[in-house]
């Protein structure tokens, strides 16, 4: 993958990698897609047919505004009222710290999607580890950039219980990949060593 | 006042440059004119036939060489086919769309042809109770058939077929109108692009009925109304005005007449204690009563009103499942509804959604935040306009580069 070294567009390291696991011409559902950066990237880029979910009025006007298909609502509740495999990828982007019952969602989506990705911050990087080791205090980064009173996170993820819930859940890792990412996200690299200690985020391709 | 405002701002425009035509909204479609279709027969949905009919429609910007730029606009129930500029330079008064509809705005006249007629029973140009019986040579009154959305919608169609128009880029259209654009997309499948249905639903609630019929009752038990036969006497003009006013109370919200009126006085310090209109918001209902009767037909608001309280999309084209009637839309569709709008709240577009993604159709929808109430589709709203204008440059940028 030779173009993970350069950045040539202005769309975050972790949404480039996901986007080269994404094959032309397929129909992707993207939760809590945001603005739409990544769905339009690939609405341009691999000619996919994109839906999105957006919980927040003003990104989904935003989504709609680029001409993106995006249904304003609560992601568990939209994915009920898709038929099984409507969709080739269901993507959940950095977003699964945020969700009371990861289970369902991910069930959901290896309902109505033929394969999923994942990605989270991964809470064991290093700079975590240390800033509780020797500070005292729960971590702030600028991939986890909120304090312990006001973070919209209520999961903490790392690569290696990720690995362990796939088990439990019974669902398969079908490729994963470890990044560290700087410049706001924009650049980064990918990391194949020690990546639960390395790396700041983690991407998977999961299948039921 | 701020008529009078308005008219000296444009016309001192105007004498600028008779070319150059804007309004505080920014550009306008300028001097407008109403055209009129006159058919020999339009069958209806009933199975009778209504002779020598007549469609009223307005038409802004250029229909392309591949006919394939048409934007179709959807009144609401009192609403006309004028949806945007003047009908001369004295008039003071543009479109009920003007913000929306013009040059470089939301629905852009400088690329698409927009088209907009008047509804099949209205008063405003199309055929309906106040004109002519052709046979009797007088109003028909309460003789004129019981039309339906569906049958709006088919007269809409006969115009496009005029026009030479075989498939529309966007049907828009807000509360009614938004029903009408659902109808479109089910009805003519084959005809419609994309749709956007805004505020609006597949079927009346019986809140929605109950506020109809009071209205229906009011004009109704107006002595003036004569069992519809009123067109050479004096029209059931407290009826229909009262009926204006319990409509405009379902248009706005708790919330915008709380900041709208609150309990604020007219032109008074006191209580009159007499009945009197004191509060402000009795004014401007009393206001928007008695404006309403010097333009609307009190038996047009009866069948329209009607029309709408039958209308139920999956009774008609679904044997009573929306999902069903759905499956038989081919249309991608951009479903928008406001906070506060209580007279179509959001739980009845959410229903369509569902369906509309059981189906395999291509839905986006954006629940706006908005105090106005159901009203809000017809006020400036930046979020409004830029939807519309996103969805339908990435539909017609599609359409035209097959």
């Amino acid at each position: 993958m030779p173009f993970l070294k350069s950045t040539p567009t202005d769309l975050r390291f972790d949404l480039q990698l996901i986007s080269s696991w994404v094959e032309s011409e397929s129909t992707v559902l993207g939760l809590g897609c945001g603005e739409g950066e990544l769905l339009h990237h690939l609405k341009i880029s691999k000619n996919a047919r994109c839906t999105g979910i957006e919980i927040d009025e003003s990104k989904v006007s935003k989504c709609v505004e680029k001409g993106l298909t995006v249904i304003q609502g609560d992601i568990s509740e939209e994915m009920e009222d898709y038929a099984d495999k409507t969709f080739d990828y269901v993507i959940l982007s950095q977003t699964l710290q945020q969700i009371y019952d990861p289970a369902v969602i991910i069930r959901s989506m290896l309902r109505i999607g033929h394969k999923g990705i994942v990605s989270f911050p991964n809470f064991s990087h290093w700079v975590n580890r240390f800033q509780l080791l020797l500070t005292g205090k729960a971590p702030v980064s600028s991939q986890l950039p909120y304090q312990w009173h006001n973070t919209p996170n209520i999961r903490v993820i790392t690569i290696k219980d990720f690995r362990k819930y796939a088990r439990e859940v019974g669902f398969h890792i079908l490729q994963e990949v470890a990044i560290n990412t700087d410049n706001n996200d924009k650049s980064g690299r990918r990391i194949r060593f020690l990546t639960n200690l390395r790396a700041t985020y983690g991407i998977f391709l999961i299948g039921g | 006042m701020i008529g009078s405002w308005f008219q000296l701002k444009f016309h001192t425009r105007f004498q600028v440059s008779e070319y150059i035509e804007h309004d505080e909204h920014g550009p306008s479609v300028g001097i407008v004119k109403k055209r009129f279709l006159h058919l020999d027969g339009l069958t209806l949905d009933n199975g009778q036939n209504l002779a020598s009919a007549t469609i009223a429609y307005e038409m802004y910007g250029r229909l392309n060489s591949r006919k394939n730029n048409v934007v179709l606009i959807c009144h609401a129930l009192t609403g006309d086919c004028h949806v945007a500029g003047y009908y001369s330079r004295e008039d003071s008064k543009p479109g009920w769309w003007e913000f929306m509809v013009g040059p470089g705005k939301g629905i852009d006249t400088d690329r698409y042809c927009v088209i907009c007629s008047n509804v099949l029973g209205s008063c405003m140009g199309s055929s309906g109770p106040a004109s002519i019986n052709h046979r009797t040579k007088t109003p028909y009154g309460l003789k004129f058939p019981l039309i339906t959305i569906g049958d709006m919608v088919s007269a809409q169609k006969v115009l496009l077929d005029h026009l030479g128009v075989q498939k529309i880029l966007a049907v828009v259209g807000g509360s009614v109108g938004g029903m009408q654009v659902l109808e479109w997309s089910i009805r003519f499948p084959d005809r419609v692009a994309t749709a956007i249905p805004i505020a609006t639903t597949p079927r009346h609630s019986a809140l929605a009925i109950a506020f109809n019929e009071v209205g229906r009752q009011a004009i109704m038990a107006d002595p003036n109304w004569n069992q519809g036969d009123y067109y050479s006497k004096k029209p059931p003009d407290l009826g229909l005005a009262v009926a204006r006013m319990i409509g405009h109370i379902t248009y706005l919200s708790d919330e915008s007449m709380r900041l709208k009126f609150g309990r604020r006085l007219q032109a008074k310090s006191d209580f009159s204690y007499n009945f009197e209109a004191d509060f402000q918001v009795e004014s401007y209902l009393h206001y928007q009563g008695k404006k309403f009767v010097e333009r609307f037909d009190a038996n047009s608001f009866l069948y329209i009103t009607k029309a709408a309280d039958y209308y139920d999309l999956g009774r008609e084209h679904g044997a009573g499942s929306i999902v069903d009637a759905f499956a038989k839309s081919r249309a991608r569709y951009l479903l928008i509804s406001f906070t506060s709008d209580w007279l179509y709240p959001t739980y009845q577009s959410r229903e369509m959604i569902k369906a509309m993604k059981k189906s395999g159709l291509e839905v986006s929808f954006c629940e706006i935040e908005a105090g106005w109430g159901h009203d809000a589709f017809l006020l400036p709203n930046e979020k409004l306009t830029s939807m519309i204008a996103g969805f339908l440059n990435n539909a017609f940028s599609e359409i035209d580069s097959h």
